[in-house]
Protein backbone atom coordinates (compact mmCIF):
# COMPACT_ATOMS: atom_id res chain seq x y z
CA UNK A 1 0.00 0.00 0.00
CA UNK A 2 1.84 3.51 -0.98
CA UNK A 3 1.73 5.45 1.97
CA UNK A 4 0.67 8.93 2.11
CA UNK A 5 2.87 11.94 2.07
CA UNK A 6 0.88 13.09 5.96
CA UNK A 7 2.12 9.47 7.21
CA UNK A 8 5.80 9.70 5.96
CA UNK A 9 6.01 12.75 7.76
CA UNK A 10 4.27 11.42 11.15
CA UNK A 11 7.01 8.83 10.64
CA UNK A 12 10.12 10.82 10.20
CA UNK A 13 9.00 13.48 13.56
CA UNK A 14 8.62 9.94 15.35
CA UNK A 15 11.63 8.84 14.80
CA UNK A 16 13.08 12.06 15.26
CA UNK A 17 11.38 11.93 18.83
CA UNK A 18 12.83 9.09 19.30
CA UNK A 19 16.16 9.65 18.92
CA UNK A 20 15.81 12.88 21.12
CA UNK A 21 14.64 10.46 23.52
CA UNK A 22 17.70 8.41 23.48
CA UNK A 23 19.91 11.71 23.33
CA UNK A 24 18.34 12.76 26.82
CA UNK A 25 18.52 9.34 28.68
CA UNK A 26 22.11 8.82 27.15
CA UNK A 27 23.56 12.48 27.29
CA UNK A 28 23.91 12.22 31.36
CA UNK A 29 25.87 9.35 31.45
CA UNK A 30 28.13 9.77 28.57
CA UNK A 31 29.13 13.44 29.90
CA UNK A 32 30.17 11.57 33.11
CA UNK A 33 31.78 9.25 31.29
CA UNK A 34 34.08 11.71 29.41
CA UNK A 35 34.39 14.61 32.00
CA UNK A 36 35.62 11.86 34.61
CA UNK A 37 38.89 11.53 32.37
CA UNK A 38 39.12 15.35 31.41
CA UNK A 39 41.25 17.53 32.73
CA UNK A 40 40.66 20.24 35.42
CA UNK A 41 42.08 22.98 32.43
CA UNK A 42 40.23 22.13 29.77
CA UNK A 43 36.39 21.67 31.90
CA UNK A 44 37.22 24.75 33.44
CA UNK A 45 37.76 26.07 29.21
CA UNK A 46 35.43 23.65 27.42
CA UNK A 47 32.46 23.02 29.56
CA UNK A 48 30.04 21.88 27.45
CA UNK A 49 32.88 19.43 25.71
CA UNK A 50 31.63 15.54 26.03
CA UNK A 51 34.94 13.77 25.45
CA UNK A 52 38.57 14.86 26.29
CA UNK A 53 40.55 15.81 23.37
CA UNK A 54 43.40 14.74 25.99
CA UNK A 55 42.51 12.19 28.72
CA UNK A 56 43.33 12.72 32.12
CA UNK A 57 43.44 9.81 34.31
CA UNK A 58 44.47 11.42 37.87
CA UNK A 59 40.69 11.09 38.86
CA UNK A 60 41.01 6.86 38.26
CA UNK A 61 44.56 6.88 39.59
CA UNK A 62 43.39 8.54 42.86
CA UNK A 63 39.95 6.34 43.01
CA UNK A 64 42.01 3.31 42.45
CA UNK A 65 44.47 3.40 45.02
CA UNK A 66 41.95 4.74 48.06
CA UNK A 67 41.75 1.47 50.26
CA UNK A 68 37.96 2.63 51.46
CA UNK A 69 36.81 1.92 47.69
CA UNK A 70 38.60 -0.96 47.31
CA UNK A 71 36.98 -2.27 50.46
CA UNK A 72 33.56 -0.78 49.94
CA UNK A 73 33.75 -2.51 46.08
CA UNK A 74 34.81 -5.93 47.88
CA UNK A 75 31.84 -5.88 50.57
CA UNK A 76 29.29 -4.51 47.55
CA UNK A 77 30.67 -7.64 45.38
CA UNK A 78 30.31 -10.28 48.46
CA UNK A 79 27.08 -8.62 49.43
CA UNK A 80 25.49 -8.99 45.98
CA UNK A 81 26.95 -12.78 45.71
CA UNK A 82 25.55 -13.94 49.78
CA UNK A 83 22.30 -11.74 49.82
CA UNK A 84 21.03 -12.75 46.34
CA UNK A 85 21.81 -16.63 46.97
CA UNK A 86 20.29 -16.46 50.18
CA UNK A 87 17.53 -14.73 48.64
CA UNK A 88 16.77 -17.11 45.86
CA UNK A 89 17.25 -20.17 48.59
CA UNK A 90 14.71 -18.69 50.35
CA UNK A 91 12.62 -17.47 48.11
CA UNK A 92 12.28 -20.44 46.52
CA UNK A 93 11.32 -22.56 49.79
CA UNK A 94 8.47 -20.69 50.55
CA UNK A 95 7.28 -19.79 47.10
CA UNK A 96 6.67 -23.55 46.42
CA UNK A 97 4.31 -24.50 49.33
CA UNK A 98 2.65 -21.49 48.41
CA UNK A 99 2.31 -22.58 44.66
CA UNK A 100 0.91 -25.94 45.80
CA UNK A 101 -3.26 -25.64 45.72
CA UNK A 102 -3.22 -28.42 48.33
CA UNK A 103 -1.04 -27.15 50.75
CA UNK A 104 -3.59 -25.86 53.31
CA UNK A 105 -1.34 -23.17 55.18
CA UNK A 106 -1.48 -21.66 51.42
CA UNK A 107 -4.33 -19.01 51.83
CA UNK A 108 -3.29 -17.84 55.48
CA UNK A 109 0.44 -17.07 54.76
CA UNK A 110 0.21 -15.50 51.31
CA UNK A 111 -2.24 -12.69 53.10
CA UNK A 112 0.31 -12.68 55.95
CA UNK A 113 3.09 -12.14 53.41
CA UNK A 114 0.85 -9.49 51.21
CA UNK A 115 0.17 -7.33 53.83
CA UNK A 116 3.27 -6.49 54.41
CA UNK A 117 3.58 -4.84 51.16
CA UNK A 118 1.09 -2.43 52.39
CA UNK A 119 1.51 -2.07 55.76
CA UNK A 120 5.09 -1.73 58.18
CA UNK A 121 6.43 -0.89 60.97
CA UNK A 122 8.32 1.92 59.13
CA UNK A 123 11.75 3.70 59.79
CA UNK A 124 12.16 4.11 63.81
CA UNK A 125 10.41 0.31 64.86
CA UNK A 126 12.44 -0.98 62.19
CA UNK A 127 15.64 0.19 63.47
CA UNK A 128 15.04 -0.42 66.80
CA UNK A 129 14.99 -4.01 65.96
CA UNK A 130 18.00 -4.37 63.94
CA UNK A 131 19.98 -2.58 66.97
CA UNK A 132 18.46 -4.67 69.35
CA UNK A 133 19.10 -8.13 66.90
CA UNK A 134 22.78 -6.39 67.03
CA UNK A 135 22.92 -6.94 63.48
CA UNK A 136 24.53 -3.15 63.57
CA UNK A 137 27.96 -2.84 62.55
CA UNK A 138 27.86 -6.36 61.16
CA UNK A 139 27.52 -7.65 57.34
CA UNK A 140 24.87 -9.52 58.04
CA UNK A 141 22.63 -6.65 58.08
CA UNK A 142 23.06 -6.05 54.59
CA UNK A 143 21.37 -9.59 54.12
CA UNK A 144 19.56 -10.85 56.72
CA UNK A 145 16.62 -8.34 56.86
CA UNK A 146 16.04 -8.39 52.77
CA UNK A 147 15.96 -12.06 52.67
CA UNK A 148 12.97 -12.39 50.97
CA UNK A 149 10.78 -9.74 48.72
CA UNK A 150 6.88 -10.03 48.52
CA UNK A 151 6.98 -8.44 45.07
CA UNK A 152 10.38 -11.49 43.93
CA UNK A 153 8.25 -13.93 45.77
CA UNK A 154 4.74 -13.78 43.78
CA UNK A 155 6.59 -13.65 40.82
CA UNK A 156 8.21 -16.93 41.67
CA UNK A 157 5.38 -18.35 42.81
CA UNK A 158 3.17 -17.41 39.74
CA UNK A 159 5.62 -19.34 37.67
CA UNK A 160 5.88 -22.19 39.73
CA UNK A 161 1.59 -22.91 39.43
CA UNK A 162 2.51 -22.75 35.53
CA UNK A 163 3.94 -26.10 36.06
CA UNK A 164 1.71 -28.98 35.70
CA UNK A 165 0.27 -31.03 38.79
CA UNK A 166 0.59 -34.17 36.68
CA UNK A 167 4.68 -34.05 36.42
CA UNK A 168 4.70 -33.52 40.48
CA UNK A 169 2.10 -36.17 40.72
CA UNK A 170 4.01 -38.57 38.88
CA UNK A 171 7.03 -37.74 40.89
CA UNK A 172 5.73 -38.61 43.82
CA UNK A 173 4.29 -41.83 42.77
CA UNK A 174 8.10 -42.56 42.02
CA UNK A 175 8.77 -42.05 45.82
CA UNK A 176 9.73 -38.40 45.67
CA UNK A 177 9.26 -35.96 48.48
CA UNK A 178 8.20 -32.53 48.25
CA UNK A 179 12.00 -31.24 48.62
CA UNK A 180 13.23 -33.30 45.87
CA UNK A 181 10.47 -32.63 43.57
CA UNK A 182 11.21 -28.92 44.24
CA UNK A 183 15.20 -29.69 43.32
CA UNK A 184 14.88 -31.93 40.88
CA UNK A 185 11.94 -31.00 38.64
CA UNK A 186 10.65 -27.32 39.64
CA UNK A 187 13.70 -25.73 39.98
CA UNK A 188 15.40 -26.85 36.74
CA UNK A 189 11.78 -25.77 35.10
CA UNK A 190 12.75 -22.44 36.36
CA UNK A 191 15.41 -21.19 35.61
CA UNK A 192 14.21 -18.59 33.43
CA UNK A 193 12.03 -17.55 36.75
CA UNK A 194 15.23 -17.91 38.96
CA UNK A 195 17.21 -15.72 36.49
CA UNK A 196 14.37 -13.00 36.42
CA UNK A 197 14.26 -12.83 40.73
CA UNK A 198 17.86 -13.34 40.80
CA UNK A 199 18.50 -10.30 38.63
CA UNK A 200 15.89 -8.25 40.78
CA UNK A 201 17.81 -9.02 44.17
CA UNK A 202 21.16 -8.25 42.92
CA UNK A 203 20.23 -4.87 41.24
CA UNK A 204 18.83 -4.20 44.67
CA UNK A 205 21.74 -5.33 46.54
CA UNK A 206 23.93 -3.06 44.16
CA UNK A 207 22.00 -0.38 44.87
CA UNK A 208 21.25 -0.06 47.95
CA UNK A 209 23.05 2.36 50.09
CA UNK A 210 20.72 3.56 52.88
CA UNK A 211 21.58 0.58 55.18
CA UNK A 212 25.09 2.00 55.20
CA UNK A 213 23.94 4.83 56.36
CA UNK A 214 21.38 3.54 58.78
CA UNK A 215 23.68 0.62 60.76
CA UNK A 216 27.18 1.01 59.43
CA UNK A 217 29.62 3.28 61.22
CA UNK A 218 32.94 1.86 59.91
CA UNK A 219 33.27 3.47 56.66
CA UNK A 220 35.22 0.26 54.94
CA UNK A 221 32.29 -2.01 55.91
CA UNK A 222 29.77 1.10 53.25
CA UNK A 223 28.36 -0.37 50.44
CA UNK A 224 29.77 1.12 47.47
CA UNK A 225 26.86 3.50 46.85
CA UNK A 226 27.13 4.88 50.15
CA UNK A 227 30.64 5.95 50.12
CA UNK A 228 29.79 7.54 46.61
CA UNK A 229 26.37 9.54 48.21
CA UNK A 230 29.18 10.62 50.42
CA UNK A 231 31.13 11.73 48.00
CA UNK A 232 28.80 13.19 46.19
CA UNK A 233 27.18 15.49 49.27
CA UNK A 234 30.10 16.77 51.04
CA UNK A 235 33.16 18.95 50.32
CA UNK A 236 35.94 17.35 52.50
CA UNK A 237 35.63 14.18 50.40
CA UNK A 238 39.45 13.48 50.81
CA UNK A 239 38.53 12.18 54.05
CA UNK A 240 36.24 9.44 52.75
CA UNK A 241 38.69 7.99 50.09
CA UNK A 242 42.09 8.47 51.29
CA UNK A 243 44.31 7.86 49.11
CA UNK A 244 47.96 6.82 48.99
CA UNK A 245 47.83 8.64 45.59
CA UNK A 246 50.34 11.13 45.18
CA UNK A 247 48.34 13.95 43.16
CA UNK A 248 45.30 15.38 44.61
CA UNK A 249 42.88 15.78 41.86
CA UNK A 250 39.72 18.24 41.99
CA UNK A 251 36.79 16.74 44.11
CA UNK A 252 35.05 16.83 40.87
CA UNK A 253 36.97 14.24 38.92
CA UNK A 254 36.93 12.27 42.19
CA UNK A 255 32.98 12.23 42.20
CA UNK A 256 32.99 11.45 38.30
CA UNK A 257 35.64 8.48 38.71
CA UNK A 258 33.59 7.05 41.50
CA UNK A 259 30.29 7.40 39.91
CA UNK A 260 31.64 5.46 36.41
CA UNK A 261 32.94 2.98 38.89
CA UNK A 262 29.97 2.56 41.07
CA UNK A 263 27.65 1.59 37.74
CA UNK A 264 30.18 -0.03 35.21
CA UNK A 265 29.06 -3.76 36.67
CA UNK A 266 25.72 -2.23 36.48
CA UNK A 267 25.67 -1.29 33.01
CA UNK A 268 28.09 -4.71 31.69
CA UNK A 269 24.98 -7.12 32.97
CA UNK A 270 22.71 -5.03 31.92
CA UNK A 271 22.50 -6.18 28.29
CA UNK A 272 21.82 -9.75 29.44
CA UNK A 273 19.29 -9.33 31.89
CA UNK A 274 17.30 -7.74 29.24
CA UNK A 275 15.25 -10.19 28.44
CA UNK A 276 14.22 -11.83 31.72
CA UNK A 277 13.62 -8.61 33.44
CA UNK A 278 10.68 -7.91 31.13
CA UNK A 279 9.01 -10.85 31.51
CA UNK A 280 9.30 -10.43 35.62
CA UNK A 281 7.30 -6.83 35.28
CA UNK A 282 4.65 -8.36 33.62
CA UNK A 283 3.78 -11.72 35.68
CA UNK A 284 4.71 -9.48 38.39
CA UNK A 285 2.35 -6.44 37.53
CA UNK A 286 -0.53 -8.07 35.47
CA UNK A 287 -1.31 -11.06 37.45
CA UNK A 288 -0.92 -11.42 40.82
CA UNK B 1 -18.05 -43.12 51.58
CA UNK B 2 -17.77 -39.03 53.75
CA UNK B 3 -16.41 -39.78 56.97
CA UNK B 4 -16.65 -36.49 59.27
CA UNK B 5 -12.68 -36.13 60.60
CA UNK B 6 -12.91 -35.25 64.24
CA UNK B 7 -11.06 -31.37 64.36
CA UNK B 8 -8.09 -33.37 66.55
CA UNK B 9 -7.28 -35.51 63.25
CA UNK B 10 -7.89 -32.85 61.30
CA UNK B 11 -5.21 -30.97 63.02
CA UNK B 12 -2.62 -34.31 63.21
CA UNK B 13 -2.67 -34.60 59.71
CA UNK B 14 -2.09 -31.03 58.77
CA UNK B 15 0.74 -31.82 60.91
CA UNK B 16 1.79 -34.79 59.98
CA UNK B 17 1.01 -35.18 55.90
CA UNK B 18 2.48 -31.69 54.97
CA UNK B 19 5.47 -31.70 57.61
CA UNK B 20 7.66 -31.18 54.97
CA UNK B 21 6.27 -28.26 53.10
CA UNK B 22 5.82 -26.70 56.62
CA UNK B 23 10.11 -26.99 57.07
CA UNK B 24 10.40 -25.55 53.76
CA UNK B 25 7.96 -22.14 54.53
CA UNK B 26 9.92 -22.23 58.20
CA UNK B 27 13.07 -20.24 57.09
CA UNK B 28 10.49 -17.70 55.39
CA UNK B 29 8.03 -17.00 57.45
CA UNK B 30 10.25 -16.45 60.57
CA UNK B 31 11.87 -13.62 58.48
CA UNK B 32 8.25 -12.10 58.00
CA UNK B 33 7.67 -12.62 61.69
CA UNK B 34 10.55 -10.99 62.99
CA UNK B 35 11.20 -8.54 60.34
CA UNK B 36 7.91 -7.53 59.31
CA UNK B 37 5.75 -8.06 62.16
CA UNK B 38 7.89 -7.39 65.08
CA UNK B 39 8.55 -4.04 64.10
CA UNK B 40 4.87 -3.33 63.74
CA UNK B 41 4.29 -4.08 66.91
CA UNK B 42 6.93 -1.67 67.82
CA UNK B 43 4.74 0.78 66.33
CA UNK B 44 3.25 0.46 70.18
CA UNK B 45 6.04 3.45 71.23
CA UNK B 46 3.95 5.83 69.34
CA UNK B 47 1.76 5.98 72.48
CA UNK B 48 4.65 5.87 74.45
CA UNK B 49 7.85 7.44 76.00
CA UNK B 50 10.20 5.37 74.25
CA UNK B 51 13.93 6.58 76.14
CA UNK B 52 15.90 3.90 74.59
CA UNK B 53 19.28 5.54 73.83
CA UNK B 54 20.80 2.50 74.22
CA UNK B 55 18.35 -0.14 74.58
CA UNK B 56 16.51 -2.07 71.62
CA UNK B 57 12.95 -3.66 71.97
CA UNK B 58 12.94 -4.85 75.99
CA UNK B 59 13.02 -1.23 76.40
CA UNK B 60 9.60 -0.48 74.67
CA UNK B 61 7.96 -2.35 78.15
CA UNK B 62 9.71 -0.29 80.33
CA UNK B 63 8.28 2.84 78.77
CA UNK B 64 5.45 5.04 80.37
CA UNK B 65 1.99 5.42 78.45
CA UNK B 66 1.28 8.64 77.04
CA UNK B 67 -1.74 8.07 74.68
CA UNK B 68 -2.22 10.42 71.73
CA UNK B 69 0.21 12.91 72.81
CA UNK B 70 3.02 12.61 70.50
CA UNK B 71 0.20 12.93 67.48
CA UNK B 72 -1.06 16.05 68.88
CA UNK B 73 2.35 17.67 69.41
CA UNK B 74 2.94 16.76 65.48
CA UNK B 75 -0.18 17.50 64.15
CA UNK B 76 -0.78 21.16 66.19
CA UNK B 77 2.98 21.82 64.80
CA UNK B 78 4.27 23.74 61.55
CA UNK B 79 5.99 21.08 60.55
CA UNK B 80 2.68 18.91 59.76
CA UNK B 81 1.02 21.24 57.23
CA UNK B 82 4.65 21.45 55.98
CA UNK B 83 5.83 18.07 54.99
CA UNK B 84 1.56 17.44 54.22
CA UNK B 85 1.42 20.18 51.89
CA UNK B 86 5.11 19.17 50.38
CA UNK B 87 3.92 15.17 50.46
CA UNK B 88 0.63 15.98 48.29
CA UNK B 89 2.33 18.61 45.78
CA UNK B 90 5.12 16.54 44.78
CA UNK B 91 2.45 13.41 44.37
CA UNK B 92 0.35 16.11 41.85
CA UNK B 93 2.92 16.88 40.25
CA UNK B 94 4.38 12.93 39.82
CA UNK B 95 0.43 12.40 38.88
CA UNK B 96 0.47 14.90 36.10
CA UNK B 97 3.74 14.48 34.66
CA UNK B 98 5.92 11.41 35.86
CA UNK B 99 2.32 9.12 34.89
CA UNK B 100 1.61 9.47 31.72
CA UNK B 101 5.12 10.11 30.64
CA UNK B 102 5.54 6.15 29.27
CA UNK B 103 2.10 6.07 28.15
CA UNK B 104 2.94 8.59 25.52
CA UNK B 105 6.41 6.88 24.78
CA UNK B 106 4.86 3.17 24.50
CA UNK B 107 2.07 4.99 21.76
CA UNK B 108 5.15 6.40 20.09
CA UNK B 109 7.30 3.61 20.57
CA UNK B 110 4.51 1.35 19.04
CA UNK B 111 4.26 3.26 15.86
CA UNK B 112 7.90 2.58 14.94
CA UNK B 113 7.80 -0.06 12.44
CA UNK B 114 11.61 -0.73 12.16
CA UNK B 115 11.84 -3.57 14.50
CA UNK B 116 15.84 -2.80 15.44
CA UNK B 117 15.13 0.91 16.34
CA UNK B 118 12.53 -0.08 18.41
CA UNK B 119 14.80 -2.76 20.19
CA UNK B 120 17.63 -0.10 20.67
CA UNK B 121 15.45 2.42 22.02
CA UNK B 122 14.02 -0.29 23.99
CA UNK B 123 17.10 -1.12 25.37
CA UNK B 124 18.39 2.48 26.22
CA UNK B 125 15.58 4.12 27.59
CA UNK B 126 15.50 1.20 30.33
CA UNK B 127 18.69 1.60 31.45
CA UNK B 128 18.54 4.58 33.81
CA UNK B 129 16.16 2.55 36.08
CA UNK B 130 18.97 -0.06 37.00
CA UNK B 131 21.11 2.77 38.19
CA UNK B 132 20.91 3.67 41.77
CA UNK B 133 19.03 7.24 43.28
CA UNK B 134 22.50 8.08 44.70
CA UNK B 135 24.01 8.17 40.98
CA UNK B 136 21.05 9.51 39.42
CA UNK B 137 21.56 12.39 41.78
CA UNK B 138 25.35 11.93 41.34
CA UNK B 139 24.92 13.04 37.90
CA UNK B 140 21.76 15.91 38.25
CA UNK B 141 24.11 17.95 40.84
CA UNK B 142 26.88 17.67 37.74
CA UNK B 143 24.78 18.60 35.28
CA UNK B 144 23.05 21.26 36.67
CA UNK B 145 26.14 22.02 39.15
CA UNK B 146 27.98 25.39 39.03
CA UNK B 147 30.08 23.85 36.73
CA UNK B 148 28.08 22.10 34.69
CA UNK B 149 26.99 22.21 31.23
CA UNK B 150 23.98 23.43 32.01
CA UNK B 151 24.94 26.82 33.40
CA UNK B 152 27.43 27.05 31.29
CA UNK B 153 25.17 26.91 28.47
CA UNK B 154 22.93 29.93 30.18
CA UNK B 155 26.16 31.76 30.53
CA UNK B 156 26.92 31.48 26.94
CA UNK B 157 23.30 32.61 26.28
CA UNK B 158 24.18 35.64 28.51
CA UNK B 159 22.30 34.51 31.48
CA UNK B 160 23.30 34.32 34.65
CA UNK B 161 24.77 31.10 36.24
CA UNK B 162 21.97 29.59 38.58
CA UNK B 163 22.38 27.40 41.75
CA UNK B 164 19.45 24.99 40.36
CA UNK B 165 20.18 22.28 43.24
CA UNK B 166 19.50 24.88 46.35
CA UNK B 167 16.80 26.72 45.03
CA UNK B 168 13.63 26.64 46.36
CA UNK B 169 11.98 27.70 42.90
CA UNK B 170 13.51 25.04 40.65
CA UNK B 171 13.79 21.94 42.76
CA UNK B 172 10.60 20.29 42.54
CA UNK B 173 11.36 20.04 38.86
CA UNK B 174 14.01 18.26 39.35
CA UNK B 175 12.70 15.90 41.25
CA UNK B 176 10.28 15.51 38.60
CA UNK B 177 12.58 15.62 35.56
CA UNK B 178 15.31 13.05 37.31
CA UNK B 179 12.13 10.84 38.12
CA UNK B 180 10.74 10.46 34.21
CA UNK B 181 14.39 10.44 33.38
CA UNK B 182 14.70 7.59 35.70
CA UNK B 183 11.53 5.82 34.89
CA UNK B 184 9.96 6.15 31.78
CA UNK B 185 11.40 3.60 29.67
CA UNK B 186 10.57 1.01 32.41
CA UNK B 187 7.17 2.13 32.54
CA UNK B 188 6.28 1.68 29.06
CA UNK B 189 6.46 -2.47 29.61
CA UNK B 190 3.11 -2.65 30.71
CA UNK B 191 1.57 -0.60 28.36
CA UNK B 192 3.40 -2.03 25.60
CA UNK B 193 2.16 -5.92 26.57
CA UNK B 194 -1.39 -4.29 26.66
CA UNK B 195 -0.98 -2.64 22.78
CA UNK B 196 1.18 -5.95 21.41
CA UNK B 197 -2.61 -7.62 22.74
CA UNK B 198 -4.17 -5.98 20.53
CA UNK B 199 -5.62 -7.18 17.23
CA UNK B 200 -3.77 -6.58 14.16
CA UNK B 201 -6.95 -6.82 12.34
CA UNK B 202 -8.73 -3.69 13.83
CA UNK B 203 -5.24 -1.38 12.46
CA UNK B 204 -6.53 -2.86 8.64
CA UNK B 205 -10.18 -2.21 9.28
CA UNK B 206 -8.98 1.55 10.49
CA UNK B 207 -6.85 1.74 7.70
CA UNK B 208 -9.72 1.08 5.07
CA UNK B 209 -12.14 3.23 6.51
CA UNK B 210 -9.40 5.83 6.19
CA UNK B 211 -8.23 7.06 9.29
CA UNK B 212 -4.09 8.23 9.22
CA UNK B 213 -2.02 7.28 11.71
CA UNK B 214 -2.94 9.42 14.42
CA UNK B 215 -6.54 8.82 14.07
CA UNK B 216 -6.02 5.15 14.77
CA UNK B 217 -3.35 5.96 17.81
CA UNK B 218 -6.79 7.68 18.78
CA UNK B 219 -9.57 4.85 18.07
CA UNK B 220 -7.65 2.02 18.16
CA UNK B 221 -4.26 2.09 20.27
CA UNK B 222 -5.81 4.03 23.49
CA UNK B 223 -9.03 2.36 23.75
CA UNK B 224 -7.26 -1.43 23.76
CA UNK B 225 -4.83 0.38 26.57
CA UNK B 226 -7.56 2.72 28.59
CA UNK B 227 -8.39 0.26 31.20
CA UNK B 228 -4.51 -0.78 31.86
CA UNK B 229 -3.90 2.80 32.15
CA UNK B 230 -6.99 3.24 34.55
CA UNK B 231 -5.80 0.32 36.82
CA UNK B 232 -2.22 2.07 36.80
CA UNK B 233 -3.77 5.63 37.73
CA UNK B 234 -5.79 3.71 40.59
CA UNK B 235 -2.90 2.29 41.68
CA UNK B 236 -1.14 5.97 41.57
CA UNK B 237 -3.38 7.60 43.49
CA UNK B 238 -3.12 5.14 46.19
CA UNK B 239 0.30 5.67 46.40
CA UNK B 240 -0.28 9.37 47.26
CA UNK B 241 1.19 9.18 50.73
CA UNK B 242 4.39 7.27 49.97
CA UNK B 243 7.12 9.76 49.60
CA UNK B 244 10.64 9.06 47.68
CA UNK B 245 13.08 8.85 50.47
CA UNK B 246 15.83 7.27 48.62
CA UNK B 247 15.51 10.19 46.01
CA UNK B 248 14.22 12.81 47.90
CA UNK B 249 17.52 12.43 50.42
CA UNK B 250 20.12 11.93 47.76
CA UNK B 251 19.10 15.63 46.25
CA UNK B 252 18.14 17.63 48.95
CA UNK B 253 20.16 19.94 50.93
CA UNK B 254 18.50 22.66 53.91
CA UNK B 255 17.92 25.44 51.26
CA UNK B 256 15.27 23.69 49.84
CA UNK B 257 13.55 22.07 52.64
CA UNK B 258 10.45 23.99 52.77
CA UNK B 259 9.31 22.63 49.22
CA UNK B 260 11.03 18.85 49.50
CA UNK B 261 11.07 17.59 53.04
CA UNK B 262 7.96 15.17 53.21
CA UNK B 263 7.26 12.72 55.77
CA UNK B 264 10.41 10.42 55.81
CA UNK B 265 13.10 12.64 55.56
CA UNK B 266 11.87 14.43 58.61
CA UNK B 267 11.61 10.66 60.67
CA UNK B 268 15.06 10.14 59.14
CA UNK B 269 16.14 13.45 60.90
CA UNK B 270 14.72 14.06 63.80
CA UNK B 271 13.84 10.45 64.38
CA UNK B 272 17.15 8.67 63.97
CA UNK B 273 19.82 11.31 63.98
CA UNK B 274 17.77 13.06 66.55
CA UNK B 275 17.24 9.91 69.04
CA UNK B 276 13.33 10.91 68.96
CA UNK B 277 12.05 7.87 68.51
CA UNK B 278 8.39 8.04 69.92
CA UNK B 279 7.66 11.38 68.37
CA UNK B 280 8.54 10.30 65.23
CA UNK B 281 7.35 6.36 65.39
CA UNK B 282 3.74 8.48 65.60
CA UNK B 283 4.67 10.43 62.61
CA UNK B 284 5.38 7.47 60.33
CA UNK B 285 2.19 6.07 61.74
CA UNK B 286 0.07 9.08 61.12
CA UNK B 287 1.47 8.27 57.50
CA UNK B 288 0.94 4.77 56.87
CA UNK B 289 -2.36 4.54 58.35
CA UNK B 290 -3.49 6.69 55.50
CA UNK B 291 -1.71 5.17 53.08
CA UNK B 292 -2.63 1.88 54.16
CA UNK B 293 -6.88 2.78 53.94
CA UNK B 294 -5.54 4.45 50.48
CA UNK B 295 -3.98 1.69 48.90
CA UNK B 296 -7.00 -0.77 50.16
CA UNK B 297 -9.70 1.56 48.70
CA UNK B 298 -7.38 2.00 45.33
CA UNK B 299 -7.10 -1.70 44.96
CA UNK B 300 -10.81 -2.66 45.36
CA UNK B 301 -11.30 -0.06 42.86
CA UNK B 302 -9.17 -1.59 40.75
CA UNK B 303 -10.06 -4.91 41.11
CA UNK B 304 -13.63 -3.84 39.98
CA UNK B 305 -12.17 -2.25 36.84
CA UNK B 306 -12.05 -5.94 36.44
CA UNK B 307 -7.96 -6.58 37.30
CA UNK B 308 -7.43 -9.35 39.56
CA UNK B 309 -5.54 -6.45 41.84
CA UNK B 310 -2.08 -6.01 42.34
CA UNK B 311 -2.14 -8.91 44.80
Amino acid sequence: MKRSKGEQIFSVVNILIMILVCAIMLYPMLYVIGHSAMGDAERALHPLRMFPRKPDWTGYRYILSSPSIWSSYLVTIFRVLAGTALNILITSLLAYPLSRKKYPARKFLTVLITFTMWFSGGMIPNFLLIRSLGLTNTFWVYVIPHLVDPFNLIILRNFFMQIPDSLEESAKIDGANDFTILMRIVLPLSKASIATIGLFYAVFHWNTWWDSMLYISDKNMWTIQYLLQQLIANSNIYDFAASSSVTKPPAEAIRMACIVVATIPILCVYPFIQKYFVKGVLVGSVKG
Amino acid sequence: MTEKKSLGKKVKEFFTRYWMLHLMVLPGLLYFLVFKYVPMYGLIIAFKNYKGAVGGVSAIFASDWVGLRHFKTFLTSSQFPRLMGNTLILSGLRLLFVFPAPILLAVLLNEVKNRLFKKSVQTITYMPYFLSWVVVAGLLRILVGSEGPLNALIVKLGGESVYFMASAEHFRGLLIISEIWKTVGYGTIVYLAAIAGVDMEQYEAAQLDGANRFQQIIHVTLPAISEIIAIMLILQMGKIMTDNFEQIYTMYSEAVYSVADVFDTYIYRTGIIGSNFSYTTAVGLFKSVISLFLIFVTNKASKRLGSEGLF
